[in-house]
């Protein structure tokens, strides 16, 4: 084992990959020489050589395309968008083509592309450089979607995302790159050194895709969340000293339908939190899942802590944020009801 | 001999510790590209888009056709212009690193890009720029207070709080609200100029990209739409070398100009001297009155060199060498006008050390008054109703919950 942070662990993911398998090429604006703006490729290139870590021009949709291409032809890329914000001149690719290649080919042609992009808020970042889009590509039928929250579980799950022949969309919250972030941002940042999932093994594993882990373990609410969120909601259960179960999802498509409503048939009360826009949202989808398959067991309305439905404001980028202070008023009115 | 196919891995010609190389760059000797009549058609005038114009040779003296035979007076306010450009670039760049602003993008050595091509245009012509466009914005004579007040996100930030430093815009000057996803305004710019076409008006439109962002699709859209339409639209390509970490060979230019895709779609495409006032003058009026006079759109390539990081948040000692603004062959724009205008008997060194003082008190004076307006950490801050608004121009009723559960979540 070693201690790593969350680039650190992506990092390891990569270069171990590209290590095993001569068909895994990592592409994608700034990745090769420079290592990416994050750090998240730094070396690879260096080791691996220029066919394998491909600089790219500044051009998403051609990212993606040309990924696909080269899936199609037995190579097993792993495109970075440089920011989640930036990926929408690569949706039709990944909507129409990506997301479509096996079902319309009745599965003849099929593209094992990984696409890395950093996402979430919480770095002054402005509203070209905050977003959460994961809930747009949960719509799409045939990628599937994760969304990792600690360094074990990133390249846990940034290895599996490789090895997988299906795309896998896997949105990196950068705000927990460095450390684990309770939402509180005058706090001093705190290093992954200090988690126990920043102890990392070196080597290859894979943290299976569709499954969620409970993190928390609580007898009186659910909380179900991911990404930055799921430390924010740790914090807030903690700190209103509420025996809240919180359960970091991981993998938001496929979705471990069977550990949340496990949860939530044990708690009886279930609070959905995402740093996304509210309205047509993920956590609609966690709702109504969990409405379906535990409404019998509920005692109190499932409540949804989330963004406003605002562009990310670069001024009142932490009165957007959903901080603990949201999150505790929901567990409080859910904890209420009766 | 047997042959097979190959990947070809674009190589800048120096990286950190190498010496700066930049016998790729070619370029025309000053005054030796003929100015075509403003009517000429695209396929006689193809040359435009592989040499270079340049007006300034290296002595300071303005030769050939290009010259645009401005006055004295203006080739001051030029001056005058790129230096205040430059001394508030680097004053915000200290004031990002001392935590004051969140984040800021200097135009170091491309300042004649902005200034001059603004110069060149008239005050109804549409401006789509970049963020690195700051000149437009101090051509068009916006107060250096407004630029700060946006910079600090405080109570008079024209964007109310809503966009990252250095997105800036002004309807009343015709400075359209900057984006920072990249090319996306290069197409709208077309848009904007083909109403000004169906309207009968007089206007042009402009946008500027960096030669990276010439690879996104949004480009190709732009071009052809304005080759269709024939829109009244000059399309700017900043080509500073470099686009982050990558140079521009990874943007196509190793094999061809990137004026020469201008003449691919059947635009006028014009390789320009960046650096040089005079010629970046020159280029933009002959486009400016092309498409005023219905010849349609022109393509500028505006060859030039980054002298500072991409931001605030990059670091270029990784990736090229720390020397190369200072051998890029083409110059520092300030100082290339300045000794045009001593040439002239119309500026000395005392004269510049004075306009660098004043511009100096001027944008320190301006960053005083607009810190009193709130800065990131105090003083007045904005109403943080506001970040419900203009989502929609009416706030729509989940907007309005939502506005009125965070004013009990904070009391």
């Amino acid at each position: 084992m070693a201690q790593m942070n969350m680039v650190q662990a992506l990092n390891s993911a990569m270069d171990i990959m590209l290590g095993r398998d001569p068909n895994v090429v990592v592409m994608g604006q700034d990745v090769g020489y420079f290592g990416g703006v994050f750090r998240a490729t730094d070396g690879l290139q260096r080791k691996h050589g220029e066919h394998r870590v491909l600089d790219t021009p500044i051009a998403e949709g051609g990212i993606v395309a040309a990924a696909i291409g080269m899936g199609v032809n037995g190579l097993r890329p792993v495109a970075e968008i440089q920011f989640a914000d930036y990926i929408y001149p690569a949706f039709d690719q990944i909507v129409s083509e990506l997301a479509r290649l096996r079902y319309r080919s009745a599965g003849e042609f099929w593209a094992p592309v990984t696409i890395r992009t950093p996402c979430g808020g919480g770095i002054r970042g402005g509203q070209t450089h905050s977003q959460s889009p994961e809930g747009i590509f949960t719509h799409v039928s045939g990628i599937k979607v994760v969304m990792p929250s600690n360094p074990y579980d990133a390249k846990g799950l940034l290895i599996a995302s490789i090895e997988d022949d299906d795309p896998v969309v896997f949105f990196e919250p950068k705000r927990i790159y460095n450390g684990p972030f309770d939402g509180e941002p005058d706090k001093p940042a705190v290093p992954w050194s200090t988690h126990p999932k920043g102890e990392v093994p070196e080597g290859h594993f894979t943290v299976p895709i569709g499954r969620a882990e409970v993190v928390r373990e609580g007898l009186d609410v659910s909380i179900i969340t991911y990404g930055t969120m799921v430390h924010v909601a740790e914090a807030a259960a903690r700190s209103a000293g509420i025996d809240a179960e919180v359960i970091d999802v991981r993998t938001l498509v496929p979705l471990d339908v069977d550990t949340l409503a496990a949860s939530v048939r044990k708690t009886g009360r279930c609070v959905v939190v995402h740093e996304a826009t509210r309205f047509g949202g993920f956590g609609a989808e966690l709702l109504a899942t969990v409405q379906e398959e535990c409404f019998w067991h509920l005692e109190a309305p499932i409540l949804r802590v989330t963004g406003w439905d605002t562009p990310y404001p670069h001024a009142f980028e932490w009165e957007y944020f959903p901080g603990q202070r949201r999150v505790i008023a929901a567990l409080r009115h859910v904890m209420e009801a009766s | 001999m047997r042959r097979v196919s190959r990947l070809h891995i674009p190589h800048p010609p120096a990286r950190p510790g190498d010496r700066p190389d930049f016998s790729y760059l070619e370029t025309s000797p000053p005054g030796a590209v003929a100015r075509p009549d403003v009517n000429a058609r695209v396929r006689d005038i193809q040359n435009l888009a592989v040499e270079m114009v340049r007006v300034l040779d290296d002595a300071g003296e303005a030769v050939g056709p290009w010259n645009p035979h401005l006055e004295p007076g203006e080739l001051q306010i030029g001056l005058r212009h790129m230096l205040l450009t430059r001394v508030m670039d680097e004053r915000m760049q200290r004031m990002q690193r001392q935590g004051k602003i969140s984040f800021y993008a200097r135009s170091l050595g491309e300042e004649a890009v902005s200034v001059a091509q603004g110069m060149a245009l008239r005050p109804g012509d549409m401006l789509f720029p970049s963020y690195r466009n700051q000149g437009l914005q101090i051509v068009r004579g916006r107060p250096l207070v407004d630029l700060m007040c946006h910079l600090l996100s405080n109570t008079r930030d024209m964007c109310k709080g809503r966009q990252l430093p250095v997105m800036y815009h002004s309807k009343a000057d015709n400075l359209f609200s900057i984006s920072g996803n990249l090319t996306t305004q290069f197409p709208q710019a077309v848009g904007w100029a083909m109403a000004a076409a169906i309207k009968g008006e007089d206007h042009v439109a402009a946008s500027w990209i960096g030669e990276g962002s010439s690879a996104e699709a949004d480009f190709h859209h732009a071009l052809t739409f304005a080759a269709v339409y024939e829109a009244p639209v000059i399309l700017n390509i900043v080509n500073n070398q470099w686009a982050i970490s990558t140079f521009q060979g990874f943007a196509g230019g190793e094999h061809r100009s990137f004026a020469a895709r201008g003449p691919g779609y059947g635009i006028a495409g014009i390789r320009v001297d960046g650096n040089d006032f005079l010629a970046v003058y020159a280029v933009t009026q002959w486009a400016a009155e092309r498409a005023r006079k219905g010849g349609g759109p022109t393509l500028i390539e505006l060859v030039t060199y980054r002298g500072a990081a991409h931001s605030t948040s990059d670091d270029p000692a990784r990736y090229r060498p720390k020397e190369e603004w200072q051998a890029w062959p083409l110059g520092d724009p300030v100082t290339r006008l300045q000794s045009h205008l001593v040439r002239l008997g119309e500026w000395s060194d005392e004269r510049h050390e004075a306009l660098q003082r004043e511009l100096e008190a001027e944008v320190g004076n301006a960053w005083k008054q607009a810190v009193t307006y709130g800065t990131m950490s105090d003083g007045p801050r904005l109403d943080r109703d506001l970040m419900f608004q203009d989502v929609y121009k009416e706030m729509p009723a989940h907007l309005e919950r939502q506005r009125e559960q965070l004013n009990e979540e904070l009391g």
